[in-house]
């Protein structure tokens, strides 16, 4: 864990220092909604590792499931990957979801809006969170698989949340990405959006790997707990 | 065949099991007219307006009913240990499971049956679409109410506070069917819009959701 | 069954009991016949949180024999059930059952009596056992099944009765529990605390039944705190204690079933 930190924290937080510099002072102003928009370089981010990092979470759920009985080490540390990333998901999805009310607030006059892609990213939300929750209300050697089950669920459902985008109208501007002709963003606010974008990368990359680190931390402490408690002198029952 | 006579087999078992308790009808029945009666409440129910929401309470009063009646139906199991005896047999555990989802989508429907009539004079109802698309909404919402209910259902029951952790579950993962249901309910009593769409991405929901719960049942029956 | 290599671990005193003439006779006979236990536990622990339930248990139960399983209250007896029935796994350890080591594998060939009836108190027991026959379908089992019918006659009940499960008293309940369990003929049964809270008679039937299945050669290990209760069908007493098994005591073939005796060729 401490050589993450070594090497981890000072290349993030340069590349961050960057993606600042260049969305507060390089970046030209938006036309239409001024200073305000510069939100986007840390909105646009934190939504889209709140995005990558399911993938992540599904990605280790479905080697947990595959490998929990045949390779139980590898599942082990499959399930902590998937806690790590549904954790750090949370938390972008969460900035992601605040800082689009701050920005909506002052552009659209209202801090929230039931359009579907602002509907999806709070499903997406509330589908982690009630991760999280089964995880903390299981006990016992059954949390992993039933948590790793509810992540297939979870990937399932979210293209499918994700399609209502298409069939209900939006006010939601444009997506960045694949947005067909039209939607974009002007050339000069480019190296404002990848430093960014790598910047919260390697963090949340960073914050992975220290979650991961620690829950293996402690599944290692459960272990030997366990295996000292099968070693001591066994309580006669009287 | 041998495996529809095992599903058959769960699914008597079933019916027989709430004909001489009749634990899950009752409770459900008189808790979604309660929600029927609060909501008219709550909204006052005048023609124009009542078209618009109703759909919404509809579903919103079946989702809460199947709900208190799906967190009852593995506790049956569970009760005098007959769990073990179905995880020790030979037959596969994804049998038990369509079983218990046929029966729970027979009583979702009574409900429904009784309910129907009743929300329409409720709220001065009639539709202004294709009413008899309703036949086709209905039974496809409650299968999707149904499926993931009656699994999440298993999923929690050896977790602690299972009645609180089922909607907590339940309710993320449903909210595309729900939407679904809604927006195509709505669509139908207002007649403004077509619920084509709707009721065909209700029909996907409901296959992919029973193929995976149909897949992953086994592991969460022995998950540990 | 799919036989193992046998390891020759009978004599090193594993199961730490005094070694009788009978029991080396006993163990010479498995030697001459390798695929004669039904059920080998190499180090099995079974941990809750940090709670040892079952701490490596190394232990052979032959064919044939039918245990009694004692020892007090936490000791470990159900958990060691629960786990050769397959209803829980193992946190460390192997064990193999019938030959395999998957125990889900042979699940079906393993009859299982809990703590609690594991039928529906609102069906009759004909309809309990039919709907439980109804799940061994299809399975083809070399010995055959016995009917529903078969089965409750067995242990002493009508088969016509026509009153909830719920409504029996426990004998009657325990003996319908028995009769669900041995439905689909098992090689191996386990039978948890199935004598308590039971009336003489009712004791007196099933005890009549499990007898009957020993002679057959059916390997029973059944938990218990009443040893005396128990002992007329015991080739074995095996006392537990804090997750262990501590004593294996077993008695002299007199005791064993005649078709097991002659086989071993021992004069008592």
């Amino acid at each position: 864990m401490k050589r993450t930190l070594q090497f981890g924290l000072p290349i993030a937080l340069g590349i961050l220092a960057i993606g600042f510099y260049q969305a507060m002072y390089v970046a030209p102003v938006e036309a239409t909604m001024g200073e305000i928009y510069r939100i986007f370089y840390y909105h646009v981010p934190s939504n889209t590792m709140g995005l990558l990092f399911p993938f992540l979470n599904f990605a280790a759920s479905a080697v947990y499931l595959f490998t929990r009985r045949s390779n139980p080490s590898l599942a082990q540390a499959a399930d902590a990957l998937a806690l790590a990333s549904a954790e750090v998901a949370l938390v972008f999805l969460t900035i992601g979801l605040a800082t689009g009310m701050l920005w909506a607030k002052p552009v659209w006059g209202i801090w929230w809006t039931w359009d579907p892609r602002l509907t999806s990213c709070l499903v997406l939300w509330l589908i982690y969170v009630s991760y999280l929750l089964l995880r903390r209300f299981t006990a016992g050697g059954q949390t992993q698989t039933l948590a790793a089950v509810l992540s297939v669920f979870a990937a399932v459902d979210v293209p499918i949340v994700y399609m209502s985008i298409r069939w209900w109208r939006t006010q939601h501007p444009s997506p960045v990405f694949f947005g067909g002709p039209g939607a974009g963003i002007d050339p000069h606010m480019w190296p404002a959006v990848l430093w960014n974008l790598t910047g919260w990368f390697l963090w949340g990359v960073m914050l992975v790997t220290l979650r991961y680190q620690l829950e293996r931390k402690r599944q290692r402490v459960e272990r030997k707990s366990a295996l000292n408690a099968l070693e001591a002198e066994p309580q006669m029952t009287p | 065949m041998s495996y529809t006579r095992i599903v058959w087999a769960h699914l008597a078992k079933d019916l027989r099991l709430e004909w001489r308790s009749k634990d899950a009808i009752n409770g459900m029945l008189f808790f979604s007219l309660l929600v029927v009666v609060l909501f008219s409440f709550a909204f006052d129910p005048t023609m124009a307006v009542s078209r618009q929401i109703a759909g919404g309470i509809l579903w919103v009063a079946l989702l809460f009913a199947s709900t208190t009646a799906l967190n009852q139906t593995w506790t049956r199991e569970l009760r005098h240990q007959v769990l073990d005896a179905q995880r020790m047999a030979p037959s596969p555990a994804s049998a038990l499971f369509l079983g218990k989802v046929l029966a729970n989508f027979l009583f979702v429907t009574m409900i429904q049956v009784v309910l129907g009539p009743l929300f329409i004079i409720f709220y001065n109802l009639h539709a202004l679409g294709q009413g008899w698309w309703m036949a086709v909404v209905l039974p496809l919402g409650t299968l999707a109410l149904v499926v993931n209910g009656t699994f999440f259902a298993a999923l929690s029951l050896r977790t602690r506070n299972r009645e609180m952790l089922l909607p907590l579950i339940l309710f993320p993962v449903s909210i595309p069917a729900l939407l679904a249901m809604v927006q195509s309910t709505s669509a139908i009593l207002t007649g403004e819009s077509d619920p084509g769409l709707w009721i065909n991405m209700l029909a996907g929901y409901d296959i992919i959701f029973m193929t995976l719960c149909l897949l992953l049942f086994e592991t969460i029956l022995n998950a540990e | 069954m799919r036989s193992r290599p046998y390891r020759g671990k009978y004599l090193d005193g594993a199961n730490a009991s005094p070694a009788s003439q009978t029991q080396r006779t006993f163990r010479i006979l498995q030697r001459v016949h390798p695929a004669a236990n039904v059920i080998e536990l190499r180090e099995v622990s079974k941990l809750y949180g940090t709670f040892a339930a079952l701490r490596k248990i190394t232990a052979e139960f032959h064919t044939g024999n039918s245990y009694v399983i004692l020892g007090p209250n936490g000791a470990g007896k159900s958990t060691l059930l629960r786990n050769l029935a397959g209803l829980t796994r193992p946190s460390f350890g192997t064990m193999t059952i019938l030959g395999s080591g998957e125990v889900s594998e042979v699940r079906s060939r393993i009859g299982y009596l809990g703590h609690d009836s594991m039928l529906y108190d609102e069906l009759t027991a004909m309809e309990n056992l039919r709907y439980s026959a109804s799940l061994y379908q299809g399975e083809t089992l070399s010995s055959g099944r016995w009917t529903p019918e078969q089965s409750l006659a067995m242990v002493g009940l009508d088969p016509a009765l026509n009153r909830p499960v719920g409504k029996f008293s426990q004998g009657m309940r325990q003996r319908a529990s028995l009769a669900r369990a041995l439905m689909a003929k098992p090689d191996l049964l386990l039978l948890d605390e199935p004598f308590s809270n039971v009336d003489l008679a009712s004791s007196a039937q099933m005890l009549h039944v499990l007898n009957q299945l020993r002679a057959a050669g059916n390997t029973i290990l059944l938990t218990t705190h009443q040893p005396d209760l128990a002992r007329p069908i015991a080739d074995c007493f095996c006392t537990m204690e804090a997750g262990q098994i501590v004593s294996m005591e077993y008695f002299p073939p007199s005791n064993a079933p005649a078709g097991m005796r002659s086989a071993a060729g021992l004069r008592a």
